[in-house]
């Protein structure tokens, strides 16, 4: 059962209409809508509801001035790191300031939604329009400022040092000095973000539905803000349209107005984010300037690597804080860089917030590391995958400790891995040896083909902690639950397969709920790929405790020894003696002495009908009743996970329309639960990797409008967009968890501008160092170049 | 600000009539998911770009998000929950995405099916340049396609199966 292809058990519900997205949830309940600024920086002069008063259906309308204390304070710093020297995070609602279009100013409550946006349009705000700071390099020179109080844009600054690395290149025979840029995109789930809150009054309690990744992370959130115990607050994460990092921040301005509004009204209150809300309201990421100097031998081994870095965080720091640090600590990958140095300054702007967007930082730092191994080979003229090898982590090397500090304040210490391997497979999918003959022989008829390779190192399943709960009940059936969420990672397929499997009990018997704080209440969320890792394992270690205690309890039944038992398709038996067995549900039974029979199977457990020792209690000392175990994983450190990309491009000579011929992964995450699920999440990884490297990036203008918020004009990939991907699997077992796995799902996006820019590189003979590439920046590259040497690159050998 | 005008507006909906009371200007998305509960249909942009609420209007494919509920007034409508030929078991498309993993999250899921449903209707074996060509009007931020165009494909070999086309 685990590591088969099993198709996934959410998919049923979801091909015939039944799945349950938030807006799918409170028929019949109010609509919020928000008003949210215009401008990217103003001062609010005044807010006049008046016209929106007499609009039908109206319920209430809200302002700061309204908010109580906790609810109209600035929303919590997440992610309190020490070189977070400035934090600042906005208000739910604005009281003073705006600091980027969208920020939110009014919230209306009304009948319908379109009668709330009927509201919102009649509210009037009056602005006294400040200058906006749009840009990483406006912000770096900080003529202007986002936060009055905040010298230089500043919001953090980190240097992560390992030996002397401006020395190192300094004393090398070969130095190299260059600056790479990464725009904007964004996560952009098709389904927005969106919250439904239920005020029970009689019991004084509140129900909340949040599209989240974190579902426990809200409720702690909403109970400290509304000022309620933990215990009269349950947050629910329904199915969830996608997730990919936006939604794991908490709780958001309207996540904690909507639920605030519901309690004061006595209603159902609902929001459901629309496309541009989500656009102008929700989070982004990537931006980054990244300036580079490496020092090298003949053979392109790396000797120093100094690396400067500019994160433009946008306005408020809740938690995009954490990109630049993953950027600093993953770009070396799978090589040893010698001395290290890495510095960033995290920079406020007046643009839309930043959060983790799938890769988290990752894609920015495997840019600039394997666009530094192309830089080597061109330079020494090297095949590109040789100077790779020659920086290559040995096998024998793991487990091997870089000694950085990762993102979750432990050392960076990779736990397993075989990357020349990978190189050889990678090399052999894509057809690596002999391109330079096909690329030839294209040239010959005219066109310009090139191929290129990247290579990265994923730190996947950080702590602190994940849990379970497995329960067989007196039917035989297996519930499941752990506290993080579900976004369509097939949460409900691989757990299944995970406690079927050790339990020894048909799938089909097996249920799992995920991000329901009623079900489970510990957890921490889905990012970072730590799903599998986090929640697999302490499921698997939850199941453990199940089986013995149903070994122990059949092994009495049985009067067996519970080290000669096993459970086959929901039966325990005696080892070689599948006469002498009993049921899980007869288990389940025995589990749990009972006074009352309400039916037959209860009346098998009632005192009277349970044998035992009439001097021993039902429950014996240390047990617990009924048939169910919960067990926790909390890791000491990260599992690190890799992966090699390598691409086949075409560039039309005309148009510099740039076509992806091919498309290879090699992918290596531990053991797999289930390979369809882990090629799905690669397909789709790689797809939002064409996304970042040719289509996406958010487009400010210079007063801070962001001039594509819609699916009109920020270009998404259709299925005409993306290369079919060939796939190849290397397991090398994590051996720091139970069930040796890694994770998964940011793995497919992360190299992916590097190897279209190297493939590019290679089909152009021109310098590819800013990302994303659309034809008509091609175009203008090859103009520039064909008056500028210094930005043609010598062919390569491969 | 009194209320607007609503009124009676009538559609056969996944082969039953249907009817509700709105104002002219409820979008046939909202009109369906809210008004009668059917909220199958998703809707990611409102724009009429990312083909999540693509229903079936008379057989053929439409943005409900772009439609007006009162102009589809006494048509008929095909959603997800009217895809299944109703003995419990699902379509060929249906069956198809989940044996080849072309879902994930499953919010764009409804509109694909639908789109798939009507492409496969008037051309029984496309080419792969014809699959692409067919779903390039909706986007799935998860799977990448790659195994969207096996279902369609895959869809296509069991209605060629089934023999009847349906």
């Amino acid at each position: 059962m685990f590591g088969e292809p099993i198709p996934r058990r959410e998919d049923p519900r979801l091909l015939t209409g039944q799945g349950r997205y938030l807006d799918d949830l409170g028929r019949g309940a109010l609509a919020a809508a928000f008003v949210r600024s215009p401008h990217a920086h103003a001062r609010i002069e005044g807010i006049d509801v008046d016209a929106a008063l007499d609009v039908d259906g109206l319920v209430a309308i809200y302002t700061h001035e309204d908010l109580p204390p906790g609810v109209g304070d600035p929303l919590p710093l997440l992610i309190p790191h020490p070189a977070l020297t400035h934090g600042r995070t906005a208000r739910p609602l604005a009281r003073d300031v705006v600091r980027h279009v969208g920020e939110p100013v009014a919230m209306v409550v009304a009948r319908d939604r379109y009668l709330a946006e009927d509201a919102a349009e009649r509210i009037r705000v009056d602005y006294e329009v400040l200058p906006a700071v749009v840009g990483i390099e406006n912000a770096a020179a900080a003529e202007r400022l986002v936060h009055e109080d905040v010298p230089g844009n500043v919001g953090a600054h980190l240097v992560q040092e390992v030996g002397d690395a401006p020395a190192a290149v300094a004393a090398a025979p070969h130095r190299l000095e260059f600056r790479l840029d990464i725009e904007r995109s964004a996560s952009m789930p098709l389904e927005g973000r969106g919250v439904y809150a239920r005020w029970d009054p009689d019991e004084g309690s509140l129900r909340v539905y949040s599209s989240t990744q974190t579902s426990t992370g809200v409720r702690m959130a909403l109970a400290a803000r509304l000022g309620l115990p933990k215990t009269k607050v349950e947050v629910i994460a329904p199915d969830v349209g996608g997730g990919f990092g936006v939604k794991v921040v908490h709780p958001w301005p309207e996540e904690v107005l909507v639920p605030w509004a519901a309690r004061l009204l006595g209603r159902e209150v609902k929001w459901t984010e629309d496309r541009r809300e989500h656009f102008v309201g929700a989070a982004h990421e990537r931006g980054q300037v990244q300036r580079v100097r490496v020092g090298f031998d003949d053979a392109g081994r790396i000797l120093g690597l100094d690396v400067t870095i500019l994160h433009d965080h946008g306005a408020y720091t809740p938690y995009g804080i954490i990109v630049p640090i993953v950027t600093s600590t993953q770009l070396p990958g799978p090589y040893k860089p010698g001395a290290y140095r890495v510095e960033f300054t995290s920079l406020y702007t007046n643009t839309v917030i930043v959060t983790p967007y799938r890769g988290a930082g990752r894609p920015q730092g495997v840019f600039c590391m394997e666009r530094t191994m192309d830089k080597i080979a061109a330079h020494l003229g090297l095949d590109r995958a040789e100077v790779r090898a020659a920086n290559f982590i040995r096998p024998e090397e793991f487990p091997y400790d870089q000694g950085l500090t990762f993102q979750d304040g432990r050392p960076l210490i990779y736990d397993s891995g075989d990357y020349p391997r990978m190189l050889e497979m990678i090399k052999e999918l894509i057809g690596w040896d002999g391109f330079a003959e096909e690329r030839e022989a294209a040239r010959r008829e005219g066109r310009r083909i090139g191929i290129g390779l990247g290579c990265y190192v994923e730190g996947t399943g950080v702590g602190p902690y994940e849990g379970g709960h497995v329960e067989i009940d007196s039917t035989g059936r297996v519930h499941v639950a752990t506290g993080l969420t579900s976004q369509g990672q097939g949460h409900q397929t691989v757990f299944a397969q995970i406690a079927a499997a050790e339990l020894g009990v048909p799938i089909e018997d097996v249920t799992v709920a995920t991000g329901d704080t009623r079900r489970f209440g510990y957890a921490v969320g889905t990012f970072a790929s730590r799903a599998a890792v986090m929640s697999g394992n302490a499921i698997a270690l939850a199941c453990r405790r199940v089986r013995d205690k149903a070994l122990r309890i059949a092994g009495e039944a049985l009067e067996a020894d519970p080290r000669d038992l096993e459970i086959t398709d929901g039966v325990v038996h005696v080892r070689g003696d599948p006469t002498a067995a009993i049921p899980l549900r007869t288990v389940a039974v025995l589990a749990n002495p009972l006074r009352y029979a309400f039916d037959e199977e209860a009346r098998r457990a009632t005192q009277f009908a349970v044998g035992g020792s009439p001097d021993e209690p039902p429950v014996p000392a240390g047990e617990e009743p009924g048939l169910e175990g919960r067990d926790y994983y909390s890791p000491v450190r990260s599992t690190f996970a890799s992966g090699m990309h390598a691409a086949v491009v075409e560039t039309d000579p005309e148009t510099a329309e740039i076509r992806i011929l091919r498309y290879a992964v090699v992918h290596d995450c531990g053991r797999m639960i289930n390979p369809r699920i882990v090629e799905g999440q690669i397909h789709g990884g790689v797809a939002q990797g064409v996304g970042g490297a040719l289509y996406e990036r958010m487009v400010y203008d210079e007063s801070g409008q962001l001039l594509n918020a819609s699916f009109m004009d920020f270009l998404m990939p259709y299925a005409t967009e993306v290369p079919r991907i060939r796939t190849g699997h290397l397991e090398t077992p994590s051996p720091l968890n139970p069930l040796g796995i890694k994770g998964a799902g940011e793995a497919g996006v992360i190299p992916v501008s590097a190897v279209i820019a190297s493939a590019v590189e290679d089909a152009e003979g021109i310098r590819i160092d800013a990302m994303p590439l659309s034809p008509d920046g091609l175009f203008r590259l090859r103009r520039r170049a064909a008056v500028d040497p210094a930005l043609r690159v010598e062919r390569l050998p491969a | 600000m009194s209320g607007e005008p609503v009124f009676e507006i009538t559609m056969t909906v996944n082969g039953v009539r249907r009817g509700a009371r709105a104002p002219a200007r409820r979008l046939l998305s909202d009109f369906l998911r809210h008004d009668l509960g059917l909220t199958g249909t998703h809707v990611g942009c409102e724009h009429g770009v990312c083909g999540c609420c693509t229903v079936l209007m008379d057989g053929d494919p439409v943005r409900s998000c772009l439609t007006l509920a009162i102009t589809a007034a006494g048509h008929e409508i095909t959603t997800v929950e009217g895809l299944a030929p109703g003995d419990g078991e699902p379509s060929p498309v249906q069956r198809a995405f989940q044996e080849c993993h072309g879902l994930q999250c499953g919010f764009c899921t409804p509109g694909f099916l639908c789109t798939v449903t009507a492409l496969l209707r008037d051309n029984p074996r496309p080419t792969d340049e014809e699959v692409l060509e067919g779903i390039s009007g909706n986007l799935c931020r998860c799977t990448g396609y790659q195994n969207i165009v096996a279902s369609v494909h895959r869809a296509a070999e069991l209605i060629a199966e089934s023999g009847d086309g349906s």
